[in-house]
């Protein structure tokens, strides 16, 4: 079998399509951490999460201080239970609570951090019971057609307006 | 040919019915002498240079493009409904899943599978291939196999080349241009592209567009008429056939992909 | 004879012809070429083969390699019906003949050296030494050892024509077929061709056959002659026997006269006719 002279080439041409498929197959799974930074784990329920994904930001005051890393179901108190990791450089105090919230109308879900004023910090393996879920559309519209409803009748000023109308 | 003749139609569909009898049979031959071709691999990588890495930077230059163009027009959709920061996983899914293999394949199609049916085309009228028959070598063995596998194992690299840089492209748009916020441009993006169904299919996508458009190329140069004609035309036929190919197997696979 | 050992060992039977021609009926499609053809060429020699355009000299030889399958009739190599091999003793039989192309039919993307190279390299497993040894060898027989790291590109035609000598006596081939050797040769060239070809036949112990129109340097260097038209073979014999006889076509074609068995006017109308010079009824 001859040697060709466009051997290297080739391995070269092979050696990139292969990185290009590795980095698509990598940055589509959740292997490549882009943050290098030192983080500790801090454990997060929550009644509902709405439509946070893993991955999703957890920012305080609009900045991002940590990471979703995953998210489960814990059977025995039917909450989400969200694994984070927050970065060691921001200290919180133990009773900070976690909030769902949407950059935008529709936008993508994170987890606002709201520090507590306890004077020890969160540590490694610390819970957050104080949450507030993700505003889920079809509840805050049951809930605005509720209000409505209990309101009752028109009042007397719309039935003037109307008689003003028909004349 | 008068299409209001039945004669001539008939004698049309047989010759078509022939020619598509032909090219099976070619194909069949091209997998039968698989294991001698895969033994001499020198082959193999010497066309893989003439087809692949050839190729490598119009693939690569486009995809920069595509990806540009797919991160401006998503995010001009996008930011109407404040979900600017999806354009990262806009971007990544249409190329990943669509753009990147068919894109490449037809550019793939225009510039390497021309210049097979053309080497192939002139070697025929230089009667190469009649001698390299009477010094008892194989022509298919010899030249189309190699030719055939350099395209199968070209493909997918450079489909995954394009889908890569496209990516880049549209981060190079996205994040220091428009300035949408890196981290989301990643976390949204490795949350809805997955690995095996969007990426396998992909890549599933790209061999089979590969194996395609180089059989095409190379059976349109085996077996065009060996004058300067002749080969014009084969080439013709070869971006033209290629093409629709690629966008028919698109449209099937697409559907498999669905409904897997 | 020579056999190359690493090779499948065809046995041969000792028949004093080396191709033989049995009723052979072939033709393209509807056309038939040649109609109930025989005839044999004999072991060493040089047979010229001559005829009209489109008579089927190069139908004969395409029959011989078995690039053309007879409608009728059998192609005998050494013996052995061709239609009765598959395709690796088809092979086998094609690797004792080389057929010399009429403009060569070189690999392009190939020096010299490497066309010259090629069939030992798929055939052999001879070191790339002992190839280089073979390869100027025959490069040296047609007088083109210097040039052996030339494209073909960059050859003129009757070099090319002697590159694609060299490579079809790579494998010492029993028979080499030649296809139009002095069509478009100067004629220095023609001379350094008609002398390869007999020199080489002599000294390889081959048997060649030559498909020509060149009349007077086949006739140098043919030991016998078969001259094919209208679909049979209408003369055979020595360069002497074919000068002295007497058919017509025979006499036109030898002599180069214009008009003859072979008409100077294409069928038409009659002149009156085509430029109306004749009166109406």
């Amino acid at each position: 079998m001859q040697k060709s002279r466009h051997d290297v080439w080739v391995g070269l041409f092979v050696l990139i399509g292969a990185g290009a498929v590795l980095f698509l197959a990598l940055k589509a799974g959740n292997l490549l951490s882009l943050n290098f930074d030192e983080t500790y784990p801090v454990v997060a329920k929550f009644d509902n999460i709405g439509g946070l994904k893993a991955r999703a930001a957890v920012k305080s005051a609009g900045v991002v201080v940590g990471r979703v890393e995953s998210i489960s179901f814990d059977d025995k108190t039917f909450q989400a239970k969200v694994a984070m990791q927050m970065q060691k450089k921001f200290a919180f105090p133990k009773d900070s609570s976690a909030k769902i919230l949407t950059a935008g109308l529709l936008g993508e879900q994170y987890i606002g951090m709201e520090p507590g004023a306890a004077d020890k910090n969160m540590v490694a393996g610390d819970v957050i019971t104080q949450t507030q879920s993700a505003v889920v559309l079809e509840n805050l519209i049951s809930q605005f057609l509720f209000n409505k409803a209990a309101d009752g009748p028109a009042p007397a000023s719309g039935a003037s307006a109307k008689e003003g109308v028909k004349k | 040919m008068n299409w209001f003749n039945p004669v001539t139609v008939g004698a049309a569909t047989r010759e078509w019915l022939t020619d598509v009898g032909d090219a099976t049979r070619l194909f069949g031959r091209l997998l039968a002498v698989a294991g001698p071709t895969l033994r001499r691999f020198g082959l193999v990588t010497e066309q893989v240079f003439f087809v692949g890495n050839k190729s490598l930077s119009l693939i690569a230059v486009s995809g920069l493009f595509v990806g540009f163009v797919l991160a401006l027009q998503g995010y001009y959709t996008l930011q109407r409904y404040g979900s600017a920061e999806a354009v990262g996983l806009l971007v990544a899914l249409s190329l990943v899943r669509e753009l990147g293999p068919v894109v490449t394949a037809l550019l793939f199609a225009g510039r390497a599978g021309t210049s097979l049916t053309a080497e192939i085309g002139l070697m025929k009228s230089g009667e190469q291939l009649a001698a390299m028959e009477m010094m008892a070598v194989d022509p298919v063995q010899r030249v189309l196999s190699p030719r055939f596998w350099a395209g199968f194992i070209s493909m997918p690299l450079l489909a995954a080349v394009f889908s890569a840089v496209g990516i880049f492209g549209g981060w190079l748009v996205s994040v220091p241009l428009i300035g949408i916020d890196s981290g989301s441009f990643w976390s949204q993006m490795q949350g809805g592209v997955e690995v095996w169904a969007d990426v396998g299919n992909g890549v599933l996508k790209s061999v089979v567009f590969g194996v395609a458009v180089t059989f095409i190329a190379l059976r349109q140069g085996h077996a065009c008429q060996p004058t300067p004609e002749g080969v014009s035309a084969a080439t013709t036929r070869t971006v033209v056939l290629a093409s629709l190919a690629v966008l028919a197997l698109d449209f099937v696979l697409t559907a498999m992909m669905f409904s897997i | 004879m020579t056999s190359n050992s690493l090779l499948p060992f065809v046995a041969p039977i000792a028949t004093p012809t080396l191709v033989e021609l049995r009723n052979v009926t072939c033709g393209y499609g509807d056309r038939v070429i040649l109609k109930d053809v025989s005839f044999s060429l004999p072991r060493g020699s040089v047979v010229g083969l001559m005829g009209t355009s489109g008579g089927g000299k190069t139908t004969v030889l395409r029959l011989i390699g078995r690039q053309l399958e007879p409608m009728k009739g059998q192609v005998l190599f050494d013996g052995v019906d061709l239609a009765t091999l598959d395709r690796e003793a088809l092979y086998a039989v094609r690797r004792r003949m080389g057929l010399l192309f009429q403009f060569g039919a070189l690999f392009t993307d190939l020096s010299v050296f490497d066309n010259v190279a090629f069939p030992l390299r798929e055939h052999t497993n001879l070191s790339e030494s002992m190839i280089r040894d073979l390869v100027l060898m025959k490069l040296n027989a047609v007088g083109l050892r210097g040039a052996r790291d030339l494209l073909p590109s960059q050859v003129s035609g009757g070099m090319a024509r002697r590159v694609a000598l060299a490579r079809a006596i790579a494998l010492d081939p029993d028979l080499i077929m030649y296809d139009e050797p002095f069509a478009g040769l100067d004629p220095i060239s023609m001379g350094m061709a008609s002398r390869l070809i007999r020199d080489l036949n002599h000294a390889l112990g081959v048997t060649s056959v030559v498909v020509s129109h060149d009349v007077e340097e086949t006739f140098a260097i043919a030991d016998h002659i078969v001259f094919v038209a209208n679909g049979g073979v209408v003369a055979q014999g020595t360069p002497q026997d074919i000068r002295d006889s007497t058919d017509p076509l025979v006499k036109q074609f030898f002599n180069a006269l214009p008009d003859g068995p072979v008409h100077f006017h294409y069928p038409a109308v009659s002149m009156p006719d085509d430029f109306g010079l004749r009166t109406p009824p």
